[in-house]
């Protein structure tokens, strides 16, 4: 008996033990009324819903939106950009010149530039940079832009070992405050160029510690190791977790920026990151789940940011396929595509129709005449010139997509389109991610969808993928006039000039229908209203020295918590 | 003992060779590589990438080269997406994560399902039999993906306990562990009630009775042994699977773990990532269903003969 009640007696303790750790636990739950946002505003610490992990830290291997963002916090390049409408401020250079021809582009550094461990910036670092960047075996994805996108002299030469001598290449530094770029034909948008990640300097001392020059897996971008130069350094990087920056204090501009940190979480589940902003935990994300966006902009307009987007949604035509050879077909299906229906009751985010493969929004540019029309009854005139009267006799064709519902839905109205006006039969071919990948590349399909995000503010980042050639163009289209335009767009020293070529170009390619235009994106996120000086932009880009916590705007909460949302999502 | 284990050892050495064989060239038939991007790399931006990890050799040197680093130093090589990130090093960072959340899962599901499987089985084809049972089916037929976002939308959007993502405080383990126990928790109480049923009708329980041992003790000190015994053979194999991270539990939960790396390794054809989960997912596998062994032999005298 007393055996017994030793045993229940030892029993009891342990569960007063559960119940307090349990308790505990809620407890620590209960606090923070207003989430982590509220805090953040007290404290100017950002939250920042990022959507991917990062793949590196390093500006000139890793690529993709995520890490822009950061590499905006990270490091400064030549110029920097104004928040909103995205055009070149001084950055690490206070000023520059730029010869008559539009090809010698001078920089006058500030004094005052330093690296986040306190080493003064000069305009040696830069050359180092682009040297690094220009390295074959550093396998960069975007050092091709040197000589692809603008041509700088001798960059191709260098990167393809004709030249070893890197003091012959366009990329001088006279003295430690002058850097000289020489190209070989005048491009009026280097200076908008010179903000992407893949021109921001490096700290060259800090790669080597940590590896050779052209190693891109050594530790130089972890936590502790990390060197750059720009309004904020790394403080703190979890794998899957978060990546934490904190104010530089060796930044020039340090006095003026306002944010003391900026937690960026990598929340690859959109609905999660939802879930996240209406907790108070997050103060902007990186997207809205499809279902929430009419309910966010019908109840809490103050919380959702729509905004068009540098990108354009658009179907891949296989010009070498027997049927899609004849452009009088290709224009026909591009025709037949009932993209205001594919707006209106897919996309559902503010996306504009598109008619033209580059998207409106940089300045100057207009394509005259209709582009690539939405026109059943001219597609149908043209697809009975090319032989097939109402469809018959055409084999059915096949639109590849890779897996996801977004993209099965734009499928089957497209498919639905065509049946409808055309009487031509599709099928969807499904494919996983990679797999679709290699089919585009190895042409192995007959139409696919397909997207592009410019990287600069100019109709040149979309047209020149479709030139003969370029490892994007993915159609096999080829066309010689086409070609011609676009090389003398390359030489025009004057902007005008430049962009009628352009326009021609394009005229002509969506004549050609090498690709059909759907949709042009638009940003669609959740803002905290107490996120200040953060403004919408065609390129999603923004600069955190200038983004503030506005603790006095009173805190806004989603009234009733989860219910309205949900209830209506379901 | 020990010649046992010893033996047992041996024998996973040809069955880990069989499992990264098979996997190694499986994943390199695959199309599509951990290069290919929407925006496409020049062929000479790929034939570099290709050189520095070795992806240029002709496929065999590459899997001895892949062994021999393995077997000589451990060394599971470089992610493919994570440049600067060795396998070794995500694995090493990502898997306390996954042990913390899965050994509170299992210590919930523990509690929760032999409890409710003893009740059930003392019992049976009563009420207190059916309400446990009919809620332990529900259970077992709630998946994670539901029974997450259900628990996010009470217990932090509605009630704001906890938070609804994220891993940073005693608190934020809360949720995960529950919808990871609970799912567990119900397999274990028909389990349990099932193998409690089966000893509760043997001969030495109504020794044991006749005897004048008290209802508690015939319960928790001779049957619950025996009754166990088909819930430890489950565990085994269960546990490895839960230490080792729950893909979609991870994911609702924004939880920086080793299961979200199975899958997304998979995605991005990241080859010594996609290599390292599931070398590692075996050795797990294999120690854990020796352990069973182990356990079982000391639950069951029977067993100690062979």
């Amino acid at each position: 008996m007393t055996r017994g009640r030793e045993q229940r007696g030892r029993r009891w303790d342990g569960a007063a033990v559960g119940v307090c750790a349990v308790l505990l636990l809620l407890l620590g739950g209960c606090v923070r009324p207003g989430g982590r946002v509220a805090y953040g505003n007290r404290h100017q610490i950002l939250y920042w819903g990022n959507g991917a992990e990062p793949a590196d830290l390093d500006p000139q291997t890793s690529i993709g939106e995520p890490e822009s963002h950061i590499f905006n916090a990270l490091f400064e390049g030549l110029v920097s950009q104004d928040p909103r409408d995205l055009h070149p401020i001084p950055g690490v250079a206070e000023s520059w010149d730029i010869s008559p021809d539009g090809k010698v582009y001078t920089f006058h550094l500030r004094h005052d530039a330093r690296w986040s461990n306190g080493d003064a910036l000069t305009a040696r670092d830069f050359v180092e940079s682009q040297r690094r960047i220009l390295l074959p075996a550093l396998g960069a994805e975007y050092a091709t832009a040197r000589f692809e996108d603008v041509q700088i002299v001798n960059a191709r030469e260098f990167y393809e070992g004709k030249i070893a001598d890197f003091g012959q290449v366009g990329i001088q530094a006279p003295d430690a405050w002058t850097l000289v770029i020489t190209l070989k034909e005048p491009a009026d948008y280097f200076l908008g160029m010179l903000n992407h990640e893949s021109w921001y300097p490096v700290h060259l001392p800090t790669i080597l510690r940590y590896g050779k020059i052209d190693d891109k897996t050594t530790a130089w971008t972890h936590a502790g190791n990390h060197v750059g130069n720009g309004p904020f350094r790394l403080k703190a990087w979890h794998a899957q977790q978060e990546v934490v920056v904190e104010r530089n204090p060796f930044y020039w501009g340090a006095k003026g920026i306002r944010l003391n940190e900026i937690h960026y979480y990598p929340i690859d589940n959109v609905d999660a990151e939802e879930r996240a902003f209406r907790a108070g935990q997050l103060h902007v994300t990186t997207d809205v789940p499809q279902t929430k966006v009419d309910v966010y902009r019908q109840d809490h307009p103050q919380f959702i940011e729509i905004s068009p987007y540098f990108g354009c949604y658009f179907y891949r035509f296989n010009v070498t396929n027997p049927v899609l050879k004849d452009k009088r077909v290709r224009r026909a299906l591009a025709m037949a595509i009932d993209r205001d229906g594919i707006v209106r009751n897919v996309t559902r985010g503010g996306q504009q129709p598109a008619h033209t493969f580059t998207p409106p929004g940089t300045a100057g540019y207009v394509l005259p005449g209709p582009g690539t029309p939405t026109d059943y009854e001219g597609a149908r005139r043209l697809l009975a010139e090319a032989g097939f009267p109402g469809g018959a006799g055409l084999p059915p064709v096949d639109l590849l997509i890779n897996t996801s519902q977004n993209h099965q839905a734009i499928a089957e109205v497209i498919q639905e389109s065509w049946k409808r006006e055309l009487h031509i039969d599709a099928r969807i071919v499904n494919e996983e991610w990679k797999v679709y990948l290699d089919s585009e590349h190895t042409l192995n399909y007959t139409t696919s969808r397909s997207a592009w995000i410019g990287d600069y503010l100019d109709p040149y980042t979309f047209l020149g993928l479709m030139v003969t050639g370029n490892g994007n163009n993915d159609t096999g289209f080829s066309n010689a006039e086409y070609d011609r335009l676009i090389g003398l767009s390359r030489q025009a020293a004057d902007p005008a000039a430049r962009r009628t070529l352009l326009a021609q170009a394009e005229t002509l390619l969506l004549d050609e229908s090498p690709v059909a235009p759907i949709y042009f994106y638009t940003n669609v996120y959740l803002r905290q209203p107490s996120v200040r000086g953060w403004y919408p932009n065609f390129l999603n880009r923004h600069m955190p020295q200038f983004i503030y916590l506005d603790d006095s705007a009173p805190m806004e909460f989603i009234p009733g918590q989860g219910k309205s949302l949900s209830a209506r999502s379901e | 003992m020990f010649k046992f284990i010893a033996r047992r050892l041996l024998e996973t050495i040809p069955v880990l060779f069989i499992i990264i064989t098979g996997s190694f060239f499986l994943m390199h038939a695959a199309p599509g590589g951990p290069f290919d991007a929407e925006r496409r790399v020049t062929p000479e931006i790929q034939r570099n990438l290709e050189a520095h990890y070795g992806l240029n050799q002709p496929l065999h040197k590459q899997y001895t080269d892949y062994l021999a680093r393995l077997i000589f130093h451990g060394d599971l090589g470089p992610s493919f997406k994570y440049a600067n990130r060795t396998v070794n090093e995500l694995i090493a960072e990502s898997l306390p994560v996954s042990l913390q959340l899965g050994l509170w899962g299992i210590l919930i599901a523990v509690v929760i399902g032999v409890s409710a499987g003893i009740i059930a089985s003392l019992r049976p084809n009563t009420a207190t039999d059916y309400i446990p049972m009919t809620l332990s089916m529900a259970g077992v037929c709630l998946p994670t993906f539901v029974l997450g976002p259900l628990l996010v939308l009470v217990f932090a959007m509605r009630l704001r306990w906890f938070n609804p993502s994220g891993w940073d405080e005693p608190s934020d383990y809360v949720l995960p562990s529950l919808t990871l126990g609970i799912y567990y928790a119900a397999y274990l109480a028909r389990l349990t009630r099932g193998g409690m049923l089966e000893i509760l009708s043997q001969d030495y329980i109504r020794t044991a009775r006749a005897k004048g041992a008290s209802e508690t003790r015939v319960v928790l000190r001779h049957a619950l042994r025996g009754g166990l015994l088909p819930v430890v053979s489950f565990l085994g194999p269960a546990l490895a699977g839960i230490i080792s991270g729950s893909f979609v539990v991870e994911t609702i939960f924004q939880i920086p773990g080793l299961g979200r790396y199975f899958v997304t390794a998979a995605f991005n054809r990241d080859y010594t990532m996609v290599l390292g989960t599931v070398i590692f997912f075996a050795v797990l596998i294999i120690v854990f269903n020796l352990l069973v062994d182990v356990v079982q032999v000391w639950l069951n005298p029977r067993l100690r003969f062979d």
